[in-house]
């Protein structure tokens, strides 16, 4: 089912009188610069997702607030839809532009407003570079913990939008957990302040709603993110196992043993041997999984949980520990996996990554079953896996080029991620749901669940101009995806037997 | 001890009739935390018959319980795996799951470990609609749709009755030592700006006027290389438990208990009365006659709030919203509230 915005079961758009819209704009915000020209648009018609691309009716890039806020007035009044982006690198498509809507890209808020040491916080604009925001601390030996593969482009304000995670969130938490206000405009330009400069605000935690909540139920203007001292040091082992089970357990130990690593990655043999072709990381091609185990502090204290570490890997069964002996080959540990995606990428034309969420416990099963539908659906599929928070990213390789191997892809997509929902997981531990999950979203959801979550929306935008079509799947669009199924024929898990 | 029970069918029961008459209801687990707030009036839906804790792998580092459990009985679950919750949530005597969501309130460790609403991973939720449905998961990262779950923390009750709740947990530290030093206000203040750009093992740190106490924990090294610097005398880890349910001394006496919430660098508040500092600097407790309008006028002016600890002193205990804020909170409760039926003013009269 296809996912680019369809009115049929997404919803009718207001139409748009273009030459109205652009008249207003450049009457009432003469500053404002419009992008209308097809050539113009040309480059932003996707974000990250990008086999899915839509003309938008016209792009702004506003520099100043008023600007945002004449912006969201005026398409408020005309009843034209709007679609807030940032740097575009999300993965889902949450900042695919509409036909009859203007996107409104927040790039050009790129200015670190104040960095406070005492208070340990950083004050910026929508636009700044999450990565800049750590590069702007460090005179302090202070930083940003979360840090999303795309840190060095992607901008923060997409990062509250999207709840942007990483490879260390098992210790250092989700964006969620690293900020204490935003500014945003409503869908009708009203300022509110979210959260505040203490550690709580009175009345619902509306900080807490709008992250993550894909642009939907307002526009982020401004940010206050936490900062952390930089740990004194950071160490990390690469172990190698001859079975994903085995390495599966290893991570279960290492928690027993009351260790939180930084950062607790998994690689498959597939994901390695691409990673080892692409980096040289000194990677055992052989290994049927590697896990990579990164422990930071203070010294004393990362010495001794190394020690520990290593000792729990051995009794797990590892076939070889190794710790990095030097920053240098740390440095090359972590490009192995950093880069993991662009080297599966050399595998293959194009490949679709997965972000689904389980138990740690359901991992052997979950990739038993994996196998089972790549060979299915004749697709390779290389696994890398936040192992410490059991996120999973399954990429799947495919050739666009061959008549229906997207469509395969996808549907071997869906079919993983429902799969999340089966063990109690989630579709999407990090990248969203934007329009790439819409249909995985009736999976997880129930139409009463749904239906709540439009009912949090209409509290902010009942006129739903505010990214319409994302995040949230119409009932209609459920009712669809569901027929679909039947009337393929196919049970919803048919590989599920074979755990 | 009563028996772990699956009470939701009653409790669902309970509030399709509400929601067929329009009936307000007053959501009470222990009512340890009814001094906060204002008065609900309203049949009382009771959530202690629907206890007991549903899920616990250690390995998994969540825990998932329903509201009626008391926190003693889920303390004493993770102390068993060496496990803790992080964000120390004060019981009042017999507090239950669910008023620690609802109420969102955190101890000692917050500033540091993360709050309540940090660690929620998921809920069950009776809703304005009479349905149980479920938000969030049992899972770490979950992104999907918005994060009901997190929303529910802090939310005093009013947007639907919590079941169930699936929490993160963390292992405890291997090595924990309290340490008292003796030094006045805004020096300490000054040392914990300092000491807070640096990686030092603090897990807490309270102020009582003369001295600051402070916790340290980690591991073995890290401890005492923190504890070697600082120097202090050893103080009773039973402080940090005493502070949290408000046993000290400060807590005592007669005079009006006002919470302030502010940036951790705040300078030391002149107010009339006695404080006691708490999260590093960022939670402060006042024991004051003052006006409500000069202690939230001082407050706000450093970018905080107050809530009022001594029930029935204002009409709003939590300091008010500005208007814009304030209307599209009722939007929300309205939408997911709309006969008004859950907890109806208890955050504020408009709620």
């Amino acid at each position: 089912m296809n996912i680019l915005y369809d009115e049929r079961v997404d919803g009718v758009l207001p139409d748009v009188d273009k030459a109205a819209l652009v008249h207003a704009l450049h009457t009432r915000l003469p500053d404002l610069e419009v992008l209308h020209e097809r050539e113009e648009l040309k480059p932003y018609e996707c974000d990250g997702l990008s086999a899915y691309r839509t003309t938008p009716l016209l792009v702004v890039l506003p520099r100043h607030l008023d600007e945002v806020q004449g912006v969201l007035r005026i398409c408020h009044e005309l009843r034209v839809p709007v679609v807030a982006r940032g740097a575009g690198t999300g993965l889902s498509g949450g900042a695919l532009p509409l036909e009859k809507g203007v996107l409104l890209v927040m790039a050009r808020f790129n200015k670190i407003l104040h960095i406070d040491p005492a208070a340990r916080t950083a004050r910026v604009q929508p636009g700044v570079r999450n990565l800049a925001i750590s590069q702007a601390a460090a005179p302090f030996d202070l930083y940003y913990a979360p840090d999303p593969s795309s840190q060095i482009a992607c901008s923060i304000g997409g990062n509250v939008a999207e709840n942007a995670g990483g490879v260390h969130c098992l210790k250092y938490g989700l964006t969620v957990h690293n900020l204490l206000k935003i500014e945003v405009l409503t869908v009708d330009g009203e300022q509110l302040t979210l959260g505040s400069d203490a550690l709580d605000s009175p009345g619902f935690d509306l900080l807490a709603l709008f992250t993550g909540s894909e642009g939907m139920l307002g526009v982020i203007t401004e940010v206050t993110v936490k900062l952390l001292p930089k740990p004194q040091t950071a160490k990390v082992l690469l172990a190698a196992f001859d079975s994903v089970e085995k390495a599966g357990r290893a991570v279960a130990e290492i928690i027993a043993a009351g260790i939180i690593p930084g950062g607790l990655e998994m690689m498959d043999n597939l994901a390695i041997r691409a990673a080892e072709d692409f980096i040289h990381a000194g990677y055992p091609v052989d290994a049927e999984a590697i896990l990579l185990c990164e422990l930071d502090g203070v010294e004393a204290d990362v010495h001794d949980d190394c020690n520990r570490v290593r000792q729990v890997l051995e009794q797990a069964g590892a076939t070889e520990v190794r710790q990095a002996r030097d920053e240098a080959e740390r440095v090359r540990f972590w490009a192995g996996r950093k880069n993991a995606f662009p080297a599966v990428g050399r595998l293959s034309p194009d490949y679709y990554c997965m972000d689904g969420t389980i138990p740690r416990r359901e991992l052997p099963g979950v990739l038993q079953a994996i196998a089972a539908l790549s060979a299915e659906y004749n697709l390779r599929v290389a696994n890398v896996f936040h192992a410490g928070d059991g996120n999973m990213h399954p990429l799947i390789l495919f050739d666009a080029n061959q008549p229906g191997e997207l469509d395969r892809a996808e549907a071997l997509g869906g079919k993983i991620l429902e799969l999340c929902v089966k063990v109690g997981g989630s579709i999407t531990g990090e990248h969203g749901v934007g329009r790439e999950k819409i249909n995985q979203m009736c999976a997880q959801f129930n139409s009463d669940e749904l239906t709540l979550f439009h009912a949090v929306k209409a509290a902010f935008d009942p006129g739903g101009l505010l990214n319409p079509g994302k995040n949230i799947p119409t009932l209609h669009r459920c009712a669809e995806f569901g027929a679909m199924h039947v009337h393929m024929g196919q049970l919803p898990f048919p590989e599920l037997e074979r755990f | 001890m009563p028996e772990d029970f699956d009470n939701s069918s009653g409790l669902l029961e309970q509030v399709n009739q509400a929601l067929q008459y329009a009936t307000p209801l007053r959501i009470q687990g222990a009512n340890s935390k009814l001094f906060l707030g204002r008065d609900v009036a309203g049949e009382v839906l009771d959530t202690r018959g629907h206890r007991g804790i549903v899920s616990y792998d250690p390995t998994e580092l969540v825990i998932t319980a329903r509201c009626g459990t008391p926190l003693s009985e889920l303390a004493h679950a993770l102390e068993q795996a060496q496990q803790m919750l992080p964000c120390e949530p004060p019981s009042f005597g017999d507090a239950t799951v669910g008023g620690m969501i609802a109420s969102g309130l955190s101890g000692p460790r917050r500033p540091w470990s993360g709050s309540v609403r940090d660690y929620v991973l998921g809920t069950r939720v009776i809703t304005g609609y009479g349905k149980h449905l479920r938000f969030g998961a049992e899972v770490m990262k979950n992104v999907a749709g918005y994060d009901l779950s997190r929303l529910m923390a802090g939310s005093y009750g009013s947007l639907g009755v919590i079941t169930e709740v699936s929490l993160k947990v963390l292992p405890k530290p291997r090595q924990c030592l309290s340490i008292s030093l003796a030094m006045d206000i805004d020096r300490a203040l000054l040392r914990l700006a300092e000491w807070g750009q640096q990686p030092l093992p603090i897990s807490a740190a309270c102020h009582d006027g003369e001295r600051l106490h402070l916790r340290l924990e980690g591991g073995e090294g890290s401890v005492a290389a923190a504890h070697e610097r600082l120097g202090g005398e050893l103080l009773n880890a039973s402080f940090w438990a005493d502070l949290n349910e408000q046993r000290v001394d400060f807590f005592d006496e007669g005079q009006p208990l006002w919470r302030l919430s502010l940036p951790n660098n705040t300078p030391a508040l002149v107010l009339p009365g006695r404080q006691l500092i708490d999260w590093g600097g960022a939670q402060r407790w006042l024991k004051s006659d003052a006006e409500v309008s000069l202690i939230r006028a001082v407050v706000a002016e450093v970018g905080g709030h107050a809530t009022c600890y001594s029930h029935g002193l204002v009409d709003s205990p939590f300091q008010p919203l500005p208007a814009a804020l304030l209307r599209y909170q009722r939007n929300l409760k309205q939408q997911l509230d709309p006969q008004g039926i859950f907890n109806p003013g208890r955050l504020y009269a408009e709620l």
